[in-house]
C-alpha cells in the first residue's frame, strides 16, 4: 500500500469541485460501494471511493492526474448505490473537465478522441461516424485500426461516405464558438 | 392515450444502428404511435460534450428539445439511451433560472423546458402498455430464448430515469414475454458493455462485453436483446473481434426489442433490418419457423 504525504492540503481544489459539481464531497463516509459496483474499477489506477478521499483532502495533482477520472464510462452505477446520495459520476465528470483546463490529462487517447467526436459535430451537425474511425485513426497513427468491422457493416446502409451537413449547420457551429469564447480558449 | 411524440433518432440510428431506427418507426406506426421527426435536429453530444464543459452539452441537446416546443409537441422520443440522457439532463439545467438564461444565449430558438423526454421504451411500456401489445400479436416469438440487457443508463440513476428498477428492470422482460419469447433470469442485466470506449480502449471493452456474452450464453440464451445502439455495437459488431481477444465461440445474434416487437407484429425479418446484423440471426429465425410450425 501507497502511503500518501498528504502535505499541503489545497482548499481551493476542494471548493471548486464542490461548487462545479454541486455535490458535498464531505459527505462521502468511505464505505466502497460505489468502487464495489464499478464495472471499470479493475482499470483504474486509483480506485473511484479513493478518488473522493482524495479530493477531501486537497490532491488537486494527484486527482486531476489519474487515469481513473478517463477510464470511468458515467456507468452511473456509483451514483445510484451511494448512501449519502453524492452524484459520484457528475463528480468524476466535473474533475475531467478541470483536468482538461489545467492541462493536466493523464488519458490522450480517450480525450483525442472525444475531440474528434466533438468536430465532426461541429463540421457537420452530426456525428459522421466514418469520418470519425478515420480521422482518430490517422491521426494516433493505426489507419487500419478496425478495418475487419468494415466488411460487417459494408452494404447495409450503415457507412456513409460522404457527410451530410445539417441545414441549420450555422446555429450548432454558433453554439461550439460561443462556448469557446466564454472558456477563454 | 397521447400519440404523437416528437421522434429524435440521434446519430447512431443514421449508421450504425439503421435498423433501430426502421423498426422503431415501422413499430411505431403499427402501435398508432405518431412520430414526428424533430427537423433538422442535430447531434445531443453524448459523453464527449460533458467532458469538455457543461453549458456545451446542455445547448447541443438543447437546440433540439428548442425545435421540438417550436413544433409544438409536449414529448420528445428518443430510442438512444445516452441521447435521452443528454436530452433530460438539459431539460433539468433549464429550470434553474440562472442556466436557463445561459442556454437560451447560445440557442437561436427560445427554450423553455415546458416539455419531457422519454426513451421508445418507456412510450411502449407504459403509454401502450404489454396488455394491448400482447393483442396485437400476430405470430409468437415461440422457442425463441431471449435475455434483455438493458445496459447501464436506461433506468439510472434513477432520479433522472424515473422509469422502471435501476437495479433490477423489467420492462423488456415482459415485452418480450407478451410477444410470446421464453425470458430465462439474466443476472448481468445492467452490467457495463464498455460504452464508448470502442475505438479508444477496444480491449476495455471486448473484456466487458465478453462477460455480457458470456452469461448469456451460461443461461441458454438464443439472442441477446438491446434498447441501445452503443451496447448492440459492442455486442454485435465487436463479437468477431471479442473472440480472437478472449479465445472464445460466441455467435449470439444481438436485437433491437423493436425487431422482436416488429417481428411478433406480422413484418417480415427484412422489414425489420434482420439482415444487418454482424452475427446473423438466422438460426433464430428458423428455429422459430419450426416451433410456430409445429
Ligand atoms: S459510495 Fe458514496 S459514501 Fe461510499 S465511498 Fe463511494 S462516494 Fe463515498
Ligand atoms: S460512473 Fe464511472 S466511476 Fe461510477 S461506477 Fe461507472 S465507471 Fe465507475
Amino acid at each position: 500500500m501507497e502511503i500518501l504525504d498528504i502535505g499541503f492540503i489545497d482548499k481551493d481544489f476542494i471548493k471548486a469541485v464542490e461548487q462545479e459539481s454541486g455535490q458535498e464531497i464531505s459527505r462521502c463516509y468511505q464505505c466502497g460501494n460505489c468502487t464495489a459496483g464499478c464495472p471499470l474499477s479493475f482499470s483504474y489506477d486509483i480506485p473511484v471511493h479513493q478518488i473522493m478521499r482524495l479530493i477531501q483532502v486537497g490532491q488537486k495533482e494527484k486527482v486531476l492526474r489519474s487515469h481513473a477520472i478517463w477510464l470511468c464510462a458515467t456507468c452511473e452505477t456509483c451514483t445510484t448505490r451511494c448512501p449519502c446520495e453524492v452524484d459520484v459520476a457528475r463528480v468524476m465528470d466535473t474533475l475531467r473537465i478541470m483536468a482538461r483546463r489545467e492541462g493536466m490529462v493523464s488519458e490522450r487517447g480517450i480525450r483525442r478522441f472525444y475531440d474528434a467526436f466533438l468536430e465532426s459535430v461541429k463540421r457537420h451537425g452530426r456525428l459522421f461516424e466514418v469520418g470519425l474511425l478515420l480521422r482518430y485513426n490517422l491521426q494516433r497513427g493505426r489507419p487500419f485500426a478496425d478495418a475487419d468491422l468494415a466488411p460487417k457493416l459494408l452494404g447495409k446502409g450503415k457507412l456513409h461516405f460522404l457527410p451530410d451537413d445539417i441545414k441549420g449547420i450555422d446555429a450548432v457551429r454558433g453554439i461550439f464558438e460561443r462556448i469557446t469564447k466564454k472558456m477563454g480558449l | 392515450m397521447a400519440d404523437r411524440y416528437a421522434y429524435y433518432p440521434g446519430c447512431s440510428l443514421q449508421g450504425t444502428a439503421v435498423e433501430y431506427d426502421i423498426s422503431s418507426r415501422a413499430v411505431a406506426r403499427a402501435l398508432g404511435i405518431e412520430l414526428i421527426e424533430v427537423e433538422d435536429w442535430s447531434c445531443c453530444g453524448s459523453t464527449p460534450a460533458h467532458t469538455v464543459d457543461q453549458l456545451l452539452y446542455g445547448a447541443l441537446a438543447a437546440r433540439n428539445l428548442a425545435i421540438a416546443e417550436a413544433m409544438g409537441l409536449a414529448t420528445v422520443v428518443a430510442p438512444c439511451p445516452s441521447c435521452l440522457v443528454a436530452l433530460k439532463n438539459a431539460l433539468a439545467m433549464v429550470q434553474e433560472d440562472e442556466r436557463r438564461k445561459e442556454l437560451n444565449e447560445l440557442l437561436e430558438l427560445p427554450f423553455k423546458g415546458e416539455l419531457q423526454a422519454k426513451s421508445l421504451l418507456q412510450v411502449i411500456f407504459e403509454d401502450v402498455g404489454v396488455e394491448v401489445l400482447a393483442q396485437k400479436v400476430k405470430k409468437p416469438l415461440k422457442g425463441m430464448r431471449l435475455v434483455p440487457y438493458y445496459g447501464c443508463i436506461l433506468t439510472r440513476p434513477p432520479k433522472r430515469a424515473q422509469f422502471d428498477d435501476p437495479e433490477n428492470p423489467i420492462s423488456m422482460d415482459r415485452i418480450l414475454e407478451a410477444l410470446g419469447a421464453e425470458v430465462p433470469d439474466f443476472p448481468f442485466k445492467t452490467e457495463c458493455c464498455g460504452a464508448a470506449f470502442g475505438l479508444p480502449k477496444r480491449e476495455l471493452v471486448l473484456t466487458l462485453s465478453a462477460k455480457v456474452l458470456e452469461m448469456a450464453q451460461e443461461v441458454g440464451a438464443d439472442a441477446i436483446v438491446v434498447a441501445c445502439p452503443l451496447c448492440q455495437q459492442n455486442l454485435d459488431l465487436r463479437q468477431g473481434q471479442i473472440n480472437s481477444h478472449c479465445g472464445t465461440y460466441f455467435e449470439l445474434p444481438v436485437l433491437y426489442f423493436t425487431q422482436l416487437i416488429g417481428l411478433a407484429m406480422g413484418f417480415s425479418p427484412n422489414e425489420m433490418g434482420m439482415d444487418k446484423h454482424a452475427v446473423k440471426a438466422d438460426r433464430l429465425l428458423e428455429k422459430w419457423q419450426e416451433e410456430s410450425r409445429g
